[in-house]
């Protein structure tokens, strides 16, 4: 599923709404959940899980084309982790099972 | 802006951005979630350009030890969600503790 089809998927639901109020709610929801982590912030969705910044730090890296070892300064990555209702549902529809 | 982000805030950002009522908002923000978790429980991808992509990966059973015990117990084969941010959320916030903000609220140095 990509954004699109999500937009539509609820777009179906919410047929009640405006096309381009769904279109724009989608939109708001990704830019204030990136500009969250962006300042430094979490996020907390019950059920579905936590996006929160792990730090890596400072390393040596190489320009692969050139093989010159270069500084690469630390920097901050964003880190999912599902929550227990997301873990065991996508768990409990593996192969076997559903 | 909060420091932690809710379903709440989430709702409130439809209401003020987009002007869609509140009971609706919150409404919108469930399906959003419950919608990428049907997906997601269906077995399929996730792509949400300029945030990331959720999918499901099979993880095949391996030994395990029981912290406690040391006894050896094999780990079930299981099916886990994975996140990769989109390069446009990694760049966003790779250096966020680097940019300055709202300086006047620094504690003044005296």
């Amino acid at each position: 599923m990509t954004r699109s089809e999500l937009i539509a998927a609820l777009a179906a639901r919410f047929s009640h709404l405006p096309r381009q109020d769904v279109d724009a709610a989608v939109r708001v929801l990704l830019r204030t959940m990136r500009d969250t982590l962006a300042q430094g912030g979490r996020i907390e969705i019950r059920g579905f899980g936590s996006f929160t910044l792990h730090r890596r730090p400072p390393r040596m890296g190489r320009n692969p084309k050139t093989g010159e070892v270069v500084a690469v300064p630390a920097k901050w990555a964003p880190h999912f982790k599902p929550g227990k209702t997301l873990r065991e549902r996508v768990d409990a529809a593996k192969s076997g099972n559903n | 802006m909060a420091a932690e982000l809710t379903k709440a805030e989430m709702t409130e950002a439809l209401v003020e951005q987009v002007g869609i009522p509140r009971a609706e908002a919150k409404q919108l923000v469930e399906c959003f979630f419950e919608t990428i978790t049907e997906r997601l429980v269906a077995g399929e991808t996730v792509k949400l350009s300029g945030f990331g992509v959720f999918e499901v990966r099979d993880k095949p059973q391996r030994p395990g030890r029981n912290p406690r015990t040391g006894e050896v117990v094999p780990i079930e084969p299981r099916r886990v969600v994975t996140f990769h941010a989109s390069n446009k959320l990694k760049e966003a916030v790779a250096h966020h503790d680097l940019v300055e903000r709202n300086p006047e609220r620094e504690p003044a140095v005296v």
